[in-house]
C-alpha cells in the first residue's frame, strides 16, 4: 500500500514529521517497507526559460541555447530537442544533478566543441512519463529558477506499507489515518457525508439473483458526464500509489478504493442492455476482463451480467467491453458487497489477482456501501459533471455490530502489560470500538470495518499495539527444579551420533534438495513416488525415495569443479508411501564415495579408487555408531538394481529387516548421473535399527578381564568358490561358543594347490581359557568342533 | 702366578683389540670355551693338593671373571656401535608428507540445530518433529487458516495431486507450525517444544530457496503471557549469539495462528560489510532486522490441538534456521547451503567434535 504524505494529511490533521509518522506506523503494526520522496531524485532540476536558440555551428540537429535561471546570468546549453525554441519554459538539469532515468550525473561538457552547462530534459529522462519527442514545456508563468520538483508538486514523500491480510481497513489511506490518530499522532478528519438525492429514478434495473455471493448491490446512474483527464491533484495521488492515471471515471473509482478501501465499478450504460444483475455464472460462460485476457467461468462464480452476457467478474475485475472510455456519457455505478470466501475461491480458480479482489476477500466495511456511493457520486459530479439519478440500494451487507466480551485484566494476563482503564477506553474508542460496561467486564462492539476482530484476544492486541509493545516487560518462564533434564528422544540421539560419527570418519555433510528430477527419482524408486502438482521446475518434481541420487548429483557437481575425491553424506528423510494416504518419511543416512580413495603418493604409488569394501566399512562403522547390533548383522544380497549386481549387498537383522544397502553403484546408473569411475554408496535406514530393549540403565553387565592368556590357532579350509566367506567364519565362530571368542579371516587364496572350483580360506581362531589353561584334549576338542562345523558348509581342512 | 697374569694380560689385550662381534666370539671360545685356555687351566685344579687348589682356584676364578667381564663389556660396546651405525643408515626425511586422512565436516544447519536444541533444553524445551508431506488440515485449517483464508494464498504452497483417507489434500508443509498441532494432540499440556525441520515454499530467487529450515517454538501452560515470550526470545538470542547486548523490538503483526501476533526485530550494526547482532537498532550506526514471527497462540488453534483455551494459553514463535546460521557464522548466500560444494563445506562446516554444550559454549569460534 503506497500513498503520499499529502494524501494522508487529507484525512489526518498532524504536525508530525515523516520520521515520526514512520516510527509510529511500525510501532502499531503497519510495517513501513520504504519511504521515498520523488523530489530527492529531482534535486538540481530547475525551471528555466530559453532566451535564445541558435543553430550549433558543427551539428545540424543541435541548437545552442541561452537559458535563464532567473539570476541574470544566462547559461549556454546545447540541446537536440526539436521543440527547443526561444521563449519557452522548460526544465534544466544543472551540473551535479543525476538523471533519474539513467543515473548519469550532469557535468559541464563540450558538445561538438561548444560548451554546455546542463541539459534541457524530457519527461522520460525524469521518469515522469513516456514522452521523449521533445523537452518538457512548462506554462508561461512557471517561476524561473525554482526547483522543478517543488513547482510540480512532487515534493511529497511516499510511504510504502506492508499491510497484513487481517487489515482490509488499512488498504485505504483513511484507515491508516484512523490508526495513527488513535496512536496519538493527530486528529482524524471526518468523512464527507453529502448525500446526493438524485433528480430522476435510476433508469437501469439493478438486482442480485445471488444473495449468497452478492448480498448487497447499491448503484445509480449519472448521465451527461464528460470523461476527460482527472485533475492533477488526483493524478498525483494515484501516481504516488503506483497507479497510472487512465481517465477521470476510472481514476475516481481507483481513488475511492485507495482512499477508503472501497472498490466500485463504473459501467458505460451505452454498452449495457436490460437489467444489470448479480448472478452465478453459467458453466461455459466467459468474459474478457480489463487485463485483455479471456476467462472461462463456472457456476461457483458470481458475476455482474446484463441481457447480453457477463460484464464483470464480480469483485475481482471488470469486463473490457462495458468499461468507460473517452466517449462515455452515461454511467452506471456499482457499489456492492461480495462474499469474501467466494471471491477468494473465484480468484484462486481463475488465478486472477486485483486490488478489488484483495480487498473483498479480506472483507470490506459492511457499513460503507451507501457512503461510498455518495462519495463516488460527488467526485464524478465535481470532475465529470452530469446529473445523478436516485440511488438504489438492493439488499444489505451482513450486519456488523459484533459484540465481544472483554475483561480488562486480559491486557496484562495475555498481553503481558498492565494498561490503565481510561487508556484502554481511549484507545478502543479512537479505533471505532464502542464500549458498554457490564458489571466486571466490557461488551465491546466491533466497528464494521474490522472483520478481523472477533474475540477478546483481538481486543488485547488492539489495546497493546496502540499502547506500545515496548512497554511489555520481559518475564522469565518458570523454571523446573534443578539441572535441566535431557530432552532428546532416542531417535534424535541416534541421528546426532550417526552424523558426528560420519564427520569423524572423514565424510562431509551435505544437505540436498528433498525433490529430484523424475528420471533420477525413478531410478531409485521401489514404489509410486510423491510427485508435486506444481513443481518450481522439472528438476524439482519428485520427492526423493533415496538420499543417493541427490548425493550423486552433488558428487557430479564437485567432480565437474575438479574435486579429486568426494566423500559426502547426508542425514535426512526419504519420502515413501505410508498408511491411510499419508507419507512414510524415513530418517536415513546416505553416503557417496567417488573419485580417489587415496591420491597418488610417494608411499603408495598410484591413486586408488573406492571399492565396495570401503562402502561396507562405512556401513558397519556408522551402523555401530547409530546403535545397531553389528555383530548380529547378516550380509545378504538384493541391494537393488541401482547397484553392481556382484558388488553390493544388504546388511540385515534377520532375513526381513534391511538396515543398510551398500556397494558399488551400477555402471549404468553412474553413467546416468554423469559420473566416471567406480562410485560406491551406502544407505542406512536409521529407523529400522531396533531400539535397545529393557529399561535404560547406566549400570553395565559386570566384567572382569580374564587372567589367562588367550590362545590362537590357524585353520585353512578348502571351500566351494561361491561359498560366502562370512558364512564359514560365522559357523567357525559358533563352533564352540564357550571357548572361541573370535574368528578372523586373514587369507583368501586360489591358484596353485587349490583345486579348480574351490578356494582356500584361512581363519585365525582365538580361544579364551577362563578357569584353567587349555589341555591338549581341550584344544583338540575345539579343533574338531571347528572342522565339523566347517564341513557342514562344504569345507575341508586343507592338508 | 706368572702364567695367570700373562694370560690375563693377553686376554684383555685381545678383547680390547677385537673390533667385530665375530672376533670377540672367537676370543671367548679361545679363553672360556670348553677347550679354551682358561677352561684348560681350571681343569688342572683337579690334580692339585688341597692347599694348592685353594690358592690356585681363587686366582683362576678371578682370572675367569675378569675375562668374562671384559668380554661382556666389549660386547656391549661393539653392539652399541653396530646399532648406531645401523640407525645412521635408517634416517628418514621427515619433511616428507605423512599419509593423508580425510577430515569430515558437519553442515552448519545441523550444527545450528544442535545448538538450538542445547539452548532450549536448558529452558525445558524438548525437540518435536512432524511429517514434511502434510495434509492441509494440519498445515492450514488447524492453524486457523480455513480454505478461503487469504494467508493461504500467501504461502506459495507446493501441492501433491494426492489426498489422504480423510480427503485432506496433501502438500509440502509451508512452515513447522503443524508440529504445534501434532504435539498438542499427542502430548497435551503443559508443553514446551521446539520443532526444527525442512519447510517448503514455491519461491526461488537470490534470497529464497524452495526448501529451507525453520524452527518452531511452542509453550502451552497456565498464565503464560507476552512478557514470557519476550523473555524467552531474548534469552535464546543472547545464548545463541553469546552476547548480552541483544536488544529486541516487538512490532504488532498478523499470523492467523496467534493473537496477538508480534514480529520481532533485533538491533544490529554493520561491521566489515556484515551484519553483527547486538545493540539497539535505534543506536547510532545500528538498524533493526526482522528475525522472528511470534505471538500468543490463537484460542482456535488451542482448540484444534484438543485443549481448552479457557484453561491453557501460551506462545509460539518461528524463525529461519538457515538465516540464524548465516547471521552467526557469516555465510552470505543461502543457495550454497544446498549445493553440496565440498569447498564450501570445508570452509563453513564444523568438526565432528564441535558438539555444542552449555559448559563448553554453544558456538564455535572462527
Amino acid at each position: 500500500m503506497k500513498f503520499s504524505l499529502s494524501w494522508l494529511k487529507d484525512h489526518l490533521e498532524t504536525e508530525a514529521t515523516v520520521a515520526e509518522i514512520a516510527a509510529k506506523l511500525n510501532a502499531i503494526g503497519l510495517e513501513v517497507e520504504g519511504i521515498e520522496n520523488p523530489a530527492e531524485a529531482l534535486a538540481g532540476f530547475r525551471v528555466a526559460k530559453v532566451l535564445t536558440a541558435e543553430k550549433h555551428p558543427d551539428a545540424d540537429k543541435l541548437q545552442v541555447l541561452s537559458v535563464d535561471l532567473g539570476d541574470g546570468q544566462p547559461l549556454q546549453v546545447v540541446c537536440g530537442a526539436p521543440n527547443a525554441r526561444a521563449g519557452m519554459v522548460g526544465v534544466l538539469g544543472t551540473p551535479g544533478a543525476v538523471v533519474p532515468s539513467n543515473g548519469m550525473e550532469m557535468r559541464k561538457a563540450a558538445i561538438r566543441g561548444v560548451e554546455s552547462n546542463g541539459m534541457m530534459c524530457s519527461s522520460r529522462e525524469l521518469d515522469l512519463g513516456d514522452d521523449h519527442d521533445g523537452i518538457i514545456e512548462l506554462p508561461e508563468g512557471a517561476p524561473i529558477g525554482a526547483e522543478f520538483a517543488t513547482f510540480a508538486d512532487l515534493d511529497d514523500p511516499v510511504f510504502d506499507l506492508s499491510i497484513t491480510p487481517n487489515r482490509p481497513d488499512c488498504m485505504g489511506v483513511y484507515g491508516i489515518a484512523r490508526d495513527l490518530a488513535a496512536a496519538g499522532l493527530g486528529t482524524l478528519k471526518p468523512v464527507a457525508d453529502t448525500v446526493h438525492a438524485g433528480s430522476y429514478p435510476c433508469p437501469v434495473e439493478i438486482r442480485s439473483d445471488d444473495r449468497d455471493g452478492c448480498p448487497a448491490f447499491f448503484g445509480r446512474t449519472i448521465k451527461g458526464v464528460t470523461n476527460g483527464q482527472s485533475p492533477a491533484w488526483m493524478q498525483a495521488r494515484l501516481k504516488s500509489a503506483g497507479q497510472r492515471p487512465i481517465s477521470a471515471l476510472v481514476d475516481i473509482t481507483n481513488f475511492v478504493m485507495l482512499t477508503y478501501g472501497r472498490p466500485s465499478h463504473a459501467y458505460d450504460i451505452a454498452k449495457l442492455s436490460g437489467p444489470v444483475v448479480a448472478r452465478r455464472a453459467k458453466a461455459g460462460e466467459g468474459v474478457t476482463a480489463l487485463n485483455e485476457k479471456h476467462y472461462l467461468l463456472d457456476d461457483s462464480m458470481t458475476v455482474i451480467a446484463d441481457d447480453n452476457g457477463v460484464h464483470d467478474i464480480a469483485g475481482i475485475m471488470g469486463g473490457e467491453h462495458s468499461g468507460c472510455g473517452d466517449d462515455t456519457s452515461d454511467v452506471l455505478l456499482e457499489v456492492a458487497y461480495f462474499d469474501p470466501e467466494r471471491i477468494a475461491h473465484t480468484g484462486r480458480t481463475l488465478n486472477l489477482t486485483s486490488d478489488a479482489r484483495s480487498r473483498f476477500e479480506r472483507g470490506v466495511d459492511t457499513d460503507f456501501l451507501g457512503t461510498g456511493l455518495e462519495i463516488l457520486t460527488g467526485l464524478i459530479l465535481d470532475i465529470c459533471g452530469g446529473e445523478a439519478s436516485e440511488a438504489v440500494h438492493v439488499g444489505a451487507a451482513p450486519a456488523g455490530g459484533k459484540v465481544v466480551r472483554y475483561e480488562l485484566g486480559l491486557a496484562e494476563s495475555l498481553g503481558g502489560v498492565a494498561v490503565r482503564e481510561d487508556e484502554q477506553r481511549r484507545i478502543l474508542t479512537a479505533l471505532g470500538f464502542e464500549i458498554a460496561e457490564i458489571e466486571n467486564h466490557w461488551a465491546v462492539t466491533v466497528p464494521s470495518w474490522r472483520p478481523d476482530v472477533d474475540g477478546a484476544p483481538d481486543i488485547v492486541e488492539e489495546v497493546i499495539r496502540i499502547h506500545g509493545l515496548d512497554d511489555v516487560p520481559s518475564v522469565a518462564l518458570p523454571r523446573g527444579e534443578g539441572v535441566a533434564k535431557p530432552t532428546a528422544t532416542p531417535m534424535q540421539s541416534r541421528e546426532r551420533r550417526a552424523r558426528r560419527a560420519a564427520a569423524a570418519r572423514g565424510l562431509h555433510e551435505a544437505i540436498t534438495w528433498s525433490f529430484l528430477p523424475m528420471a533420477e527419482a525413478e531410478a531409485f524408486a521401489d514404489e509410486p513416488l510423491w510427485i508435486l502438482a506444481n513443481p518450481i521446475s522439472e528438476d524439482m518434481k519428485a520427492m526423493r525415495p533415496s538420499l543417493i541420487p541427490g548425493l550423486l548429483m552433488a558428487a557430479q557437481r564437485n567432480m565437474a569443479r575438479g574435486a579429486a575425491s568426494v566423500r559426502l553424506f547426508e542425514v535426512g528423510r526419504r519420502y515413501l508411501r505410508g498408511k491411510g494416504g499419508a507419507s512414510d518419511e524415513r530418517l536415513t543416512l546416505g553416503v557417496v564415495l567417488a573419485g580417489e580413495r587415496t591420491g597418488r603418493s610417494w608411499q603408495s604409488g598410484k591413486a586408488q579408487g573406492f571399492d565396495a569394501f570401503d562402502a561396507k566399512a562405512e556401513a558397519l562403522a556408522l551402523l555401530e555408531a547409530a546403535g545397531a547390533p553389528v555383530g548380529n548383522l547378516m550380509v545378504m544380497g538384493e541391494a537393488g538394481s541401482q547397484y553392481h549386481p556382484g558388488q553390493s549387498a544388504t546388511l540385515r537383522l534377520g532375513p526381513k529387516n534391511v538396515l543398510a544397502r551398500f556397494g558399488t553403484l551400477h555402471p549404468s546408473v553412474a553413467k546416468q548421473f554423469d559420473l566416471e569411475g567406480a562410485v560406491v554408496a551406502v544407505e542406512i535406514d536409521l529407523e529400522a535399527i531396533p531400539a535397545k530393549k529393557g529399561a535404560a540403565t547406566f549400570t553395565r553387565a559386570s566384567y572382569t578381564p580374564p587372567s589367562l592368556q588367550p590362545v590362537s590357532r590357524d585353520f585353512a579350509f578348502l571351500v566351494p568358490a561361491d561359498l560366502p566367506a562370512g558364512d564359514l567364519v560365522r559357523v567357525v565362530k559358533a563352533a564352540d561358543k564357550k571357548r572361541i571368542v573370535d574368528a578372523r579371516l586373514f587369507d583368501v587364496f586360489t591358484g596353485q594347490g587349490v583345486p579348480e572350483g574351490q578356494k582356500s580360506l584361512a581363519i585365525e581362531v582365538t580361544m579364551q581359557p577362563v578357569e584353567a589353561t587349555f589341555t591338549d584334549a581341550d584344544l583338540k576338542s575345539v579343533s574338531d568342533a571347528v572342522t565339523a562345523a566347517a564341513a557342514k558348509q562344504g569345507a575341508t581342512l586343507r592338508g | 702366578m706368572a702364567d695367570t697374569d700373562s694370560l690375563l694380560a693377553e686376554a684383555l689385550a685381545k678383547i680390547a683389540e677385537a673390533d667385530t662381534l665375530d672376533l670377540l666370539e672367537q676370543h671367548r671360545v679361545a679363553f672360556l670355551g670348553k677347550k679354551g685356555s682358561i677352561s684348560a687351566l681350571m681343569k688342572t685344579l683337579g690334580g692339585m693338593s688341597p692347599e694348592e687348589r685353594s690358592e690356585a682356584g681363587a686366582r683362576f676364578n678371578v682370572l675367569r671373571t675378569e675375562v668374562a667381564d671384559a668380554l661382556a663389556a666389549r660386547k656391549v660396546a661393539l653392539e652399541s656401535a653396530a646399532l648406531e651405525a645401523k640407525l645412521a643408515s635408517e634416517t628418514l626425511d621427515l619433511s616428507l608428507p605423512a599419509p593423508e586422512a580425510s577430515t569430515g565436516s558437519v553442515h552448519p544447519v545441523s550444527q545450528v540445530m544442535d545448538e538450538l536444541a542445547e539452548i532450549f533444553a536448558d529452558m525445558g524445551f524438548a525437540v518435536a518433529t512432524g511429517p514434511e508431506i502434510e495434509d492441509d488440515w494440519h498445515n492450514f485449517t488447524a492453524l486457523n487458516m480455513p480454505e478461503s483464508h487469504p494467508a493461504r494464498a500467501m504461502h506459495d504452497t507446493f501441492y501433491f495431486p494426492d489426498s489422504d483417507e480423510q480427503g485432506r489434500s496433501m502438500l509440502l508443509r509451508t512452515h513447522t507450525s503443524p508440529v504445534q498441532i501434532r504435539s498438542m494432540l499427542k502430548e497435551g499440556a503443559p508443553l514446551r517444544i521446539i520443532a526444527p525441520g525442512r519447510v517448503y515454499r514455491s519461491d526461488s530467487d537470490a534470497t529464497h530457496t524452495p526448501m529451507f529450515h525453520q524452527i518452531e517454538g511452542l509453550v502451552i501452560d497456565k498464565g503464560i503471557h507476552l512478557g514470557h515470550l519476550k523473555w524467552t526470545l531474548e534469552t535464546f538470542l543472547k545464548a545463541f549469539f553469546e552476547r548480552d547486548d541483544i536488544v529486541l523490538r516487538l512490532r504488532p503483526s498478523y499470523f492467523p495462528f496467534t493473537e496477538p501476533s508480534v514480529e520481532v526485530d533485533v538491533g544490529y550494526s554493520m561491521e566489515k560489510g556484515r551484519r553483527v547482532v547486538g545493540g539497539s537498532g535505534d543506536d547510532e550506526g545500528h538498524a533493526w532486522m526482522e528475525v522472528l514471527g511470534s505471538g500468543m497462540v490463537n484460542r482456535k488453534v488451542i482448540e484444534f490441538g484438543g485443549l481448552d483455551p479457557d484453561e491453557w494459553q501460551g506462545f509460539a514463535f518461528g524463525t529461519g534456521v538457515d538465516r540464524l546460521a548465516m547471521l552467526k557464522y557469516g555465510m552470505d548466500d543461502l543457495r550454497a547451503f544446498f549445493d553440496g560444494d565440498l569447498r564450501w563445506m570445508k570452509h563453513y562446516g564444523f568438526a565432528a567434535l564441535d558438539v555444542p554444550t552449555l559448559s563448553g559454549g554453544v558456538g564455535v569460534s572462527a
